[in-house]
């Protein structure tokens, strides 16, 4: 029988979740590497045993986990990361050059075929790539050279390369985001690469129109129409149709288009969910409810979704790797939040159930699918 | 003068994560080799580096979590004490204590007190 495995990751550990098809009932293993911060936790689409992880602490640097069982045993891996060539400088946040310097590693992205090959992106931002399933790390310069790089700038959370799509359709494209340069994309593979910012908005930046410096939030594609990519940025939600030429938005009727994580329906292409965050300085929900908005046409029009979600009282975030889909006939969605729960939904949303509870503050959370 | 080729054994205890990292129980006892550096320390002794060196050989999982990577500096965070002493600013390349080559004491890995 199918089945699920929701891989967690937390500021105190990595948990993997798992339940059969029916999604009722559900198994809690770990915390495994406890007490490191675990920004990510990603399976293999092409051998879903195959995970790797990302641990680090401020003390003992990074550290790349594998694991050949679905997450039961782990090997540390190659942790090298080391910039290509001449680092040089970008933005500090007080305008000055700033040398890039590696802090961690906050996304990994396997490749869709080989499991063996996957990419991670780093802060300070940079993408980097494995072909001997994480023992070496080679870094994908072309990103992190582009002539607009001295100038881009970090987020408050730092300048991190959070977000990496692997079209599937259209050989060698791949999108990249970073706080707070901006999405970009490269059509070989990663070696050269250009920004797609147009259409973009942002207060705060000297030209709100400006190629970089854009704190994109997330992008998320449907793998069925990679043209199509839908953002969270800081504030606004946006959407694009030729695959980053131009940005418009969707944020329609929200009640406010400040998040984090944005997610696209396993088998509905312009089904889409967010979790609306009060502004960039009251990182809770609005009124203390917890509500992710569905929105079925592709944005503009958007519904609360509450059934099981806390609807008083709550002040907790969701962070931009920790909403995820399973692929189940009907569509399952999982979120983590700060205050260390994590939410399901059999039922595309419509109800939520915690199946995990008083985790620590939840990092990432990626939802496979297992035959 | 020509360096003796000697190996001392040293104690050294981990902070908790390094051990968990490592795989090992309690103190680990590291074959050093004396005279590491580069320049090689005086009279053949073992030194900070000497030891840092052989314990990621031992253990090529620490790579990168006491030092780092490519600068081979300390992290910030990590701190070197033996015999009530810091070693931690001192140069790479000094004696260790004596009674750390010893054997008598152990070289301690901390991880700092930091974060509130």
């Amino acid at each position: 029988m199918s089945g699920v495995r929701v891989l967690v990751g937390t500021r105190k550990g990595a948990f993997v979740l798992t339940s059969d098809g029916k999604r009722a009932s559900w198994q809690v293993s770990g915390p495994h590497f406890g007490g490191w911060e675990i920004y990510h936790v990603k399976g293999s689409p092409a051998e879903p045993d195959r995970l790797y992880a990302s641990q680090s602490t401020g003390w003992f640097g990074q550290k790349i986990q594998r694991s050949d069982d679905g997450g039961t045993t782990w090997e540390p891996v190659g942790s090298e990361f080391a910039y290509d060539g001449v680092t040089g400088t970008h933005q500090w946040y007080d305008g000055t050059p700033h040398p890039w310097e590696f802090a961690r590693v906050w996304h990994l992205e396997p490749s869709l075929d080989d499991p063996e090959t996957v990419y991670a992106g780093v802060e300070d931002a940079g993408l980097f790539r494995s072909t001997d399933g994480g023992a070496s790390w080679a870094e994908l310069a072309g990103l992190r050279t582009h002539k607009s790089g001295p100038d881009w700038a970090p987020g408050a959370g730092g300048m991190c390369l959070h977000t990496i799509l692997l079209d599937p359709v259209h050989a060698g494209r791949m999108f990249a985001a970073i706080s707070a340069a901006g999405a970009f994309r490269s059509d070989d593979a990663g070696q050269t690469w250009r920004p797609i910012n147009k259409g973009l908005h942002s207060e705060g930046i000297p030209s709100p129109e400006a190629e970089v410096g854009h704190c994109v939030h997330r992008i998320a594609m449907h793998p069925s129409r990679p043209d199509v990519l839908y953002m969270q940025k800081h504030w606004d939600v946006m959407r694009t149709d030729d695959a980053g030429e131009t940005w418009h938005e969707i944020s329609g009727d929200l009640p406010t288009d400040f998040g984090f994580p944005i997610a696209v329906h396993a088998h509905e292409p312009d089904t889409v969910y967010v979790v609306p965050i009060t502004s960039d300085s009251l990182h809770y929900p609005p009124d203390g409810k917890l509500r992710v908005y569905r929105s079925r046409s592709g944005g503009n029009e958007w519904q609360p979704l509450t059934a099981g979600l806390p609807q008083q009282h709550c002040y907790v975030n969701v962070l931009r790797d920790a909403m995820d889909v399973d692929s189940l006939d009907t569509c399952g969605i999982y979120f983590g939040t700060t205050g260390g729960q994590v939410y399901a939904s059999a039922d595309e949303g419509d109800t939520w159930t915690a199946i995990a509870e008083n985790l620590p503050s939840v990092l990432s959370v990626e939802a496979q699918t297992l035959p | 003068m020509a360096l003796r080729a000697e190996v001392v054994t040293i104690r050294v205890v981990l902070p908790a994560h390094l051990r968990t990292l490592a795989g090992v129980k309690g103190e680990v006892a590291l074959d050093v080799p004396a005279g590491q550096g580069d320049p090689p320390a005086s009279g053949a002794a073992v030194t900070l580096r000497g030891a840092l060196d052989a314990l990621e050989a031992r253990y090529p999982v620490l790579r990168g979590t006491m030092r780092d990577f490519g600068t081979g500096r300390r992290r910030a965070f990590v701190r070197f004490f033996a015999c009530q002493q810091d070693l931690s600013h001192e140069p790479p390349d000094t004696p260790l204590p004596q009674p750390v080559q010893a054997g008598a004491e152990p070289l301690l890995v901390i991880g700092a007190m930091a974060g509130g």
